[in-house]
């Protein structure tokens, strides 16, 4: 096992820096010049030249990479020697001249508002999920199953763009009982934080809940046709021990896969739920760096999931292991 | 005195899209404690859902069972499924050809033998452990404290046939059904299986019911024997009775079909022609008179009537499905069937 | 001996699991070192439990596997390493049969279909065109010629057995190796194909090597049984020898384990009853790889393994025969 993590904990770097080498790839033979566009629209050639000479763009492709990667293990210095010297620490993540901070601090800065969006609406999302996926599997073709199928199904195929706007126009702009939302301190204002967030996370467990529903009823009523199931029958036990202890431990190792890269894909920035909500969180930081072109903050951006989304990988594997013991002892 | 297992004209049916599946049909037959009933036939004959049905475990099925079936007098059918419930595993049990399928991969055998103890008995986790150990050792695991928390799949196919047994008894039950224990191993592991459940049937007097399409399984283990066909009995009696003097047309062909371990191995098989019937679509009258033999001898009654199933002789316990009269079924078995046998 | 095919040492070990980052990969030995002869229009058996390296041995030698060492001869011919372009030739004459009729049988073709490809892969045409000999071929297996649009689905088991049997036979092979072709069927099926293929080889004279786990089947079968275990043959005889006097201790507890039909001859027979399970083939034990459940065992079990040796009729491998 140990083998194993040190194993998948290897190839996982391994693809952090096959991608990271791919987005830079990209960035260099794109059109758009960095140097150009944080100077703004009156520039002078030679400060373009200077800017680009700050930034480092006008070393070779594999020189700025190896820097790059260089400053996330050590950290790096820009503009060594003259006096508006910069002091990029590790782990160094570029640093964003249109905003002047370096890529690191602006993650850090937005990770708390993406990490609350994406925790309190998983856990939101699961408990609607699993519970309505459990009951419908139970009383599979009454009125209770087929009415929350039939709203799983529904909120399956709505956007969060839509569903977003109207509880925000319902409950923001027309009953008032939400206040705009957004991103507060947890630590310093925890109830302002949690109204802040209640439509983010609403918007997502609707959604996200549908999915988990669907996938728990499927699930539970494979698992009951298995013949272990009927061996628990056949042993005389309840209906709820066959149901929780047997059916339920037998389904659950596909959702807690799914669960953790949805967790991980969204820890990586919960893209549109921020945008349409206009949260400071990663996907907002992202979004905002495309429409700028902050070159550096969208390499981050881009690695910084890429991050979550392998962690969160590698994670699901272990809890696989942890799961199943079939895996577990081999 | 009634027996201990009373079965009357037991009916199985499914609906389903392509039409009313009659799985089974009519069926009845009893058995005293410390006795074995082997119920024999081809796969798709029926089987495995009667056998279910005996535990009752169609209750909240599409399935649509009647007729009795009386243990100790008790009818399971018209049971409620929780009084039914109460009664699993603890009056009746049940194993089944694939125990690794039938075991539950993420918990230990250990841990499923106990709950198995525990649901009817008031005792703590570890005495119900210790009874896990108990009952792995008493079916021949070995180093059975240490086995006892492994996970299903680190059990060999033998052992873990010998688990569901151990999971199957761990209660005393007086019945155990027995689904085809032996298919899905190999023989000599087969021969071990019902060694074991040989021993145990005398040590706790317990009724079995085993399954098999095997002819030799049931004629080494069990005092009565039942032959199924498309849903109904169609011979029933003494192992010696059916497998020494069989009076069906289908159990004269099975029994000069299989290939043996003594007689002359150059003569071809004595094959039955076609194939076993859909039970959506059961042939009328006799539903083996596709492919018997002896049609010409009966006439129209075998495809328009359906025998009954009738004492091969005046008060004789042995059963048979066929209009053949008994005058004519003598001769045949004795001039055409006995010789190779 | 006028053989089809001779196997010397044959060997097979596949890569099993990895336990740890630079440590060594298990080796399943599957076959290891088996010698066997098939002479021309012979049926030989092969028996033993499963995981015993029946399956492999026949893929071996119809080279739909890889041997890890030793030889195989084939009507003369050394195949062992031929590549799948130099096997093309040789397959019109070696074929295999398989277990499971529905997984073998492409589900979207017709049986024609099926039944014709050995023609279309071999770029063989046959005299009188394809579809009536695929017609012939499919009445010799008992199968309706007009059948011949028909998909394998709206057959049943046995029937589909059969479809497997007419395309092994459309190039008229030299041998057929049958693996377990009745395993998967029914009594009163198993029967109507175990005649089929006795009386396909007599009338053209097929060599068989008809793998199976059933006792019984074996002997309706084969003239000559091939008993394995654990990757090894333990005795070749011929089937009278070997079904009345077996001299390995294994065939002989094999044989007795098989469950009686005749409830007069139960209790008869000597019995034997083997004890614990078949080893794993990762780590087999040492000397004679039967010696973990063989009640004859002694200290020269374990550190010599016993060669296949002439014993009378009988090639036996063990230190002490019956
Ligand atoms: N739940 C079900 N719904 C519909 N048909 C069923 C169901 N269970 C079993 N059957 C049918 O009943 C027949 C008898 O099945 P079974 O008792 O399992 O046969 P076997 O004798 O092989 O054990 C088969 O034709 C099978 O397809
Ligand atoms: N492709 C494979 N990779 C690894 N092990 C295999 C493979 N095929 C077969 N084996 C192993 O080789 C042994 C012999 O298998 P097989 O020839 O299929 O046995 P049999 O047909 O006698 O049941 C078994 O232990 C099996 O698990
Ligand atoms: S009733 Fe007729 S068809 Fe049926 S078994 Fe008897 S003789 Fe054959
Ligand atoms: S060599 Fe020894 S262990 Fe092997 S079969 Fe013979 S007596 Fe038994
Ligand atoms: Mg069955
Ligand atoms: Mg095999």
């Amino acid at each position: 096992m140990f083998n194993y993590l040190v194993r998948r904990i290897l190839s996982g770097g391994v693809v952090l820096g096959i991608v990271s080498a791919i987005v830079f790839g990209i960035f260099y033979i794109l059109p758009a010049d960095p140097a150009r566009l944080s100077c703004g629209k009156t520039c002078s050639e030679e400060l373009i030249l200077k800017i680009r000479h700050t930034l480092e763009l006008d070393q070779t492709l594999p020189v700025q990479y190896g820097r790059y990667v260089k400053g996330i293990f050590v950290g790096r210095t820009y503009l060594k020697g003259s006096p508006a010297e910069l002091k990029c620490s590790a782990p160094c993540l570029g640093y964003s001249f249109q905003t002047n901070q370096p890529v690191t601090q602006l993650l850090k800065d937005r990770l708390p508002a993406t990490a609350s969006i994406a925790f309190g609406a998983s856990i939101l999302w699961l408990l609607i999920g699993l519970s309505s996926g459990i009951i419908s599997a139970l009383r599979r073709g009454t009125w209770v199953d087929k009415l929350s199928q039939g709203v799983a199904l529904g909120a399956a195929s709505l956007q969060i763009y839509f569903v977003g706007l109207v509880l925000q126009f319902i409950f923001v702009n027309k009953l008032a009982w939400l206040p705009t939302p957004g991103y507060s301190s947890p630590l310093h204002y925890p109830l302002d934080w949690a109204k802040q967030m209640a439509l983010p996370w609403i918007t997502l467990a609707f959604l996200l809940s549908a999915i988990y529903s669907r996938l728990t009823r499927a699930g539970m009523i494979e698992i009951m046709g298995e013949d272990y199931v009927r061996t628990a029958r056949a042993k005389g036990l309840g209906n709820r021990t066959i149901q929780f202890k047997h059916v339920l431990r037998g389904a659950i190792t596909p959702i807690v896969t799914v669960f953790g890269l949805d967790l991980g894909g969204l820890l990586g920035g919960a893209v549109i739920t921020e945008y349409v909500f206009n949260i400071p969180g990663l996907g907002k930081l992202s979004t905002d760096a495309v429409s700028n072109l902050d070159l550096p903050v969208i390499t981050g951006t881009v690695i910084f999931s890429a991050f979550f989304i392998i962690v969160a990988n590698i994670l699901v594997d272990l809890l696989y292991a942890a799961l199943d013991p079939k895996v577990r002892i081999q | 005195m009634s027996k201990f297992l009373e079965v009357n004209n037991l009916s199985i049916s499914f609906p389903t899209e392509d039409g009313v599946v009659k799985a089974v049909d009519n069926m009845s037959f009893s058995l005293e404690k410390g006795k074995t009933l082997g119920i024999v036939g081809e796969s798709g004959s029926g089987k495995s859902v009667t056998s279910l049905a005996i535990l009752g475990l169609h209750k909240g099925s599409t399935a649509e069972v009647s007729g009795e079936i009386l243990i100790d007098g008790q009818d399971i059918n018209a049971m409620a499924e929780n009084d039914v419930r109460l009664l699993r595993g603890k009056v009746m049990s049940m194993i089944f050809q694939d125990a690794l399928a039938a075991l539950h991969p993420y918990y230990t055998v250990g841990n499923q033998i106990a709950e198995a103890y525990l649901v009817h008995n008031k005792v703590s986790k570890s005495e119900a452990k210790k009874r896990a150990i108990e009952m792995l050792d008493r079916v021949g695991i070995p180093e059975p404290q240490k086995r006892v928390d492994d996970y299903p799949h680190q059990f060999s196919g033998g052992m873990r046939q010998r688990a569901m047994i151990a999971m199957a008894l761990s209660c005393n039950p007086s019945l155990l059904i027995a689904d085809e224990p032996t298919t899905a191993l190999d023989v000599t592991v087969q021969a071990q299986i019902i060694d074991l459940l040989r021993d145990l049937q005398k040590e706790f007097n317990t009724a079995i019911i085993l399954i098999t399409h095997d002819l030799g399984v049931v004629s080494e283990t069990a005092d009565d024997i039942l032959l199924m066909y498309a849903g109904k009995a169609i011979e029933y009696g003494t192992v010696r009775d059916v497998l020494q003097k069989p009076q069906h047309p289908y159990g004269w062909g099975l029994l000069t079909s299989i290939p043996r371990l003594t007689g002359d191995p150059e003569k071809s098989l004595a094959a039955i022609p076609g194939t076993p019937p859909s039970l959506i679509s059961v042939p009328s009258g006799c539903a083996f008179h596709p492919r018997c033999s002896y049609v010409k001898q009966v006439g129209t009654a075998c495809s328009s009537s359906i025998p009954d199933l009738l004492p091969v002789s005046a008060g004789a316990h042995h059963l048979v499905r066929c209009h053949l009269d008994t005058a004519a079924r003598e001769e045949i078995f004795r001039s055409q069937v006995a010789p190779k046998l | 001996m006028n053989s089809i095919l001779k196997v010397e040492g044959l060997t097979k070990h596949f890569p099993g699991n990895k336990h740890s980052l630079f440590g060594k990969r298990d080796v399943v030995q599957a076959v290891d070192g088996i010698s066997f002869e098939v002479a021309k229009g012979e049926a030989i058996g092969l028996v033993g439990e499963s995981g015993c390296g029946k399956s492999t041995t026949g893929r071996l030698t119809t080279r739909l596997l890889e041997p890890t060492a030793g030889t195989i001869q084939f009507d003369g011919n050394d195949i062992t390493h031929l590549s799948n372009a130099q096997m093309r030739p040789i397959r019109a004459d070696l074929q295999i049969i398989f277990q499971d009729p529905y997984a073998s049988l492409n589900p979207r073709h017709t049986v024609g279909t099926i039944v014709a490809s050995p023609f279309r892969i071999g770029g063989v045409e046959p005299e009188g065109g394809t579809k009536k000999r695929v017609q012939e071929l499919l009445e010799i297996v008992g199968l309706n010629p007009e059948h011949y649009n028909r998909y394998p689905h709206e057959f049943s088991g046995g029937q589909r057995q059969r479809i497997g049997i007419a395309r092994a036979l459309a190039l008229r092979p030299k041998l057929i190796v049958a693996d377990e072709p009745v395993s998967a069927l029914d009594v009163s099926i198993q029967a109507q194909v175990i005649n089929l293929l006795k009386d396909l080889q007599k009338q053209f004279d097929i060599a068989f090597i008809f793998i199976a786990h059933d006792l019984a089947v074996v002997r309706h079968f084969a003239q000559r049984v091939a008993v394995m275990y654990l990757g090894n043959i333990v005795e070749i005889a011929d089937r009278d020898t070997l079904y009345s006097n077996p001299k390995h201790p294994y065939t002989k507890a094999l044989l007795s384990a098989v469950p009686e039909v005749d409830p007069d001859a139960v209790g008869s027979r000597e019995r034997i009853r083997l004890t614990g399970d078949v080893p794993n083939p990762i780590n087999p034990p040492s000397g004679c790889r039967f010696r973990t459940r063989c009640w004859k065992a002694q200290d020269i079990c374990a550190s010599s393994a016993p060669a296949l040796l002439q014993i009378g009729t009988s090639q036996v491998a063990c230190h002490f025969p019956e």
